[in-house]
């Protein structure tokens, strides 16, 4: 276990590194003139620009000026220092502010999956072809069909607007209400996906031959359920679920954008929208990071929960 | 009601306390989306304290689903038992309900399965899963119950037995975790013991010590013992009587000694020969012709006649009934007698 986390470690410096140099190549190529985008629409005097460019190292060009450009952004970020955007905020401090909010609306989203999917998965799972199986498949299979892009306004629209059971935008600094509805909307969808994984993981171990062993012991149904079942049912459960909270924690752009929510996803796609090549970057390396870890937590937690797995 | 004539009751006289165990007339259909498949048809056998019956039979013969159902853990639907008695110490079981039910296995009827493997739970270590019976059924403490669980482990010869206790399945080989598997349906001291083909996951020399171990547990704990198997040749050492079954029918019933001299059903003789022997190396070995029955379409007078080298017209039109032969054991079978005298096979 001890060599496999640190072989995972070593693979996260070269995944880290590897996608940094893709995204910083592709945010930067695509610009014209950096010193011309800082500025917007204003003037640059010759002072300004030989002192930019002095600042940047744009004075180096080619593959070779690229390169030296790209590790002077690493060994800065490497000290902590994400640098500033091009609307001179220091990002370190928009992605201090961001963050909490983020976390906020992935525990909520994560726990709307949990509480709803999980619970009736596993309903589903036992009550294999009655109607309230025949009915969740149905309710997920719509979830899953509908994109977040018309979803998230729609349910704004209809709890928020029209019968104003919710705040519809939540604004700056939002509280747990405001990030509610958001939460139900961005959970929805890990909601359907855990809920299926659930119920065909339960069904499938209900047939398993350790649960007729089980039975032969003269245990209670709802031990064998309960206790044989479920704990090796949610082996792919709690996997998924891990997976998806590292990827709601990158942020959602989407619910996000529609719900006026300032987290990463929001700032991200602000950042993209306005071509700011700094923040979109610095964002981008440290959720290359968040991703990397709870991948790795995911894989150890796997082989704790299922001791069969053993890594070399 | 089933297209079988209801059988007479089986030869051997029933004791004065009635037998330990005894399935009467068990009929057993699987009720799928593809049709109705009678997977049991009449079956009767017995068991009385401290022997040993075995109950043999190809694959899809019905002899794990009886099995199952006396211990009530048949999956239903699809299984839907749809007349017959099942009687343990003169209760029928049948009529239960299921927390009574629940009550009898283990305790009174435990059971061992084929693949110790997918039968033990891969997640818990065996010491939890032997333990957990003690706990759950009989309320003893986990120190309590960890104790026992190692006096069980020893009691079907599993080396270092406090030392394996927090190990998982998987970490043991397929001879050490099925005494695990024995060590876990022996925690409650059960009166019957039904072993589902216990060694045919094994290696051969696994499977002689396990069978040898099945032997001396039974006799040392005074257990009675159901043997389901296919392989005639695990059955001779251990077992006191036979049952073989055919298309959900017992066919023939006798005791071990009587069954291997002279087979009075020509599917009883057709599995003798068909075994491989030292003394008759080089020559063709002999197979049943054919295949087993659809129990969808179970064929019509004896399921056997297609693949009967005996078949005659009555085959097809007429179900046989037991017949009774002179040393008290019985053949479900046309030409049971003439059978049992044809030594030319």
């Amino acid at each position: 276990m001890f060599r496999f986390i640190v072989r995972r470690l070593l693979q996260m410096v070269v995944a880290f590194f590897g996608t940094t140099l893709i995204v910083y190549a592709l945010m930067f190529a695509g610009q014209g003139d950096p010193i011309q985008a800082l500025a917007g629409e204003r003037p640059v005097t010759a002072a300004q620009r030989a002192y930019l460019t002095e600042k940047y190292h744009l004075d180096a060009t080619g593959v070779g000026g690229f390169f030296y450009r790209y590790f002077d952004y690493i060994s800065n970020l490497l000290r902590g220092d994400l640098g500033e955007s091009l609307t001179g905020r220091s990002i370190g401090d928009i992605l201090a502010a961001a963050w909490p909010v983020t976390i906020k609306l992935a525990l909520i989203a994560i726990a709307v999956a949990v509480i709803f999917g999980v619970t009736a998965g596993v309903l589903a799972g036992i009550r294999r072809a009655s109607i309230f199986d025949n009915a969740t498949l149905l309710l997920t299979l719509l979830v899953l069909g509908i994109p977040t892009i018309v979803l998230a306004p729609l349910a704004q629209y209809f709890l928020g607007v029209k019968w104003q059971l919710f705040p519809a935008t939540a604004g700056a600094d939002p509280d747990f209400y405001a990030l509610l509805l958001p939460g139900i909307v961005l959970g929805s969808l890990s909601l359907a996906t855990a809920l299926r994984l659930t119920r065909t993981s339960v069904a499938e171990n209900l047939r398993a031959d350790y649960v007729r062993t089980a039975r032969s012991k003269g245990l209670p149904n709802r031990r064998v359920v309960s206790v044989h079942v479920l704990r090796n049912s949610l082996i792919p459960v709690i996997t998924f679920l891990g997976v998806e909270l590292g990827n709601l924690m990158s942020g959602a752009i989407i619910t996000e954008g529609v719900f006026n929510i300032p987290g990463v996803g929001f700032n991200l796609f602000r950042g993209i929208r306005t071509e700011d090549g700094p923040l979109v970057v610095g964002i981008v390396s440290v959720l290359v990071v968040v991703y990397l870890v709870s991948n790795l937590v995911v894989d150890i937690l796997y082989a704790v929960l299922d001791p069969r797995i053993r890594y070399e | 009601m089933s297209q079988y004539a209801v059988r007479p009751t089986p030869a051997s006289p029933t004791p004065p306390g009635g037998h330990l165990l005894e399935v009467r007339d068990l009929h057993i259909e699987f009720r799928t989306g593809e049709g109705v498949a009678k997977v049991i048809n009449g079956v009767s056998y017995h068991l009385d304290p401290g022997e040993t019956l075995a109950v043999l039979g190809e694959s899809g013969s019905g002899k794990s689903v009886t099995a199952q159902a006396i211990m009530g853990i048949l999956d239903s639907p699809p299984a839907h038992i749809s007349s017959g008695e099942i009687r343990y110490q003169g209760r029928d079981l049948l009529g239960l309900p299921e927390e009574r039910r629940r009550q009898v296995r283990g305790k009174e009827i435990a059971m061992i399965f084929q693949d110790a493997l997918s039968a033990l739970n891969p997640v818990f270590p065996v010491g939890w899963q032997i333990g957990e019976t003690l706990r759950q059924r009989l309320g003893m403490s986990r120190a309590d119950a960890r104790r026992r669980a190692v006096e069980l482990m020893d009691l079907v010869q599993i080396p270092a037995a406090a030392k394996r206790l927090g190990d998982y399945p998987h970490q043991f080989s397929g001879g050490m975790r099925q005494r695990v598997m024995i060590a876990m349906a022996l925690a409650m001291e059960p009166k019957v013991l039904i072993a589902d083909e216990p060694t045919t996951a094994l290696d051969v020399t696994v499977q002689a010590q396990i069978m040898d171990l099945l032997a001396d547990l039974r006799r040392d704990l005074d257990m009675a013992m159901i043997l389901i198997t296919h392989d005639l040749g695990v059955v001779a050492d251990v077992a006191d009587r036979i049952a073989v079954m055919y298309a959900g029918r017992i066919v023939e019933h006798a005791d071990v000694r009587s069954l291997y001299r002279a087979p009075a059903h020509p599917y009883t003789k057709g599995l003798l020969e068909s075994i491989p022997r030292l003394d008759q190396r080089g020559g063709k070995l002999s197979t049943i012709r054919g295949l087993p029955p659809n129990l969808m379409r179970i064929p019509s007078g004896c399921p056997f006649h297609p693949r009967c080298p005996y078949a005659q017209q009555v085959c097809v039109d007429v179900v046989p009934h037991d017949l009774v032969l002179g040393d008290g054991r019985t053949s479900a079978c046309h030409f049971a007698q003439e059978v049992h005298d044809d030594r030319t096979h």
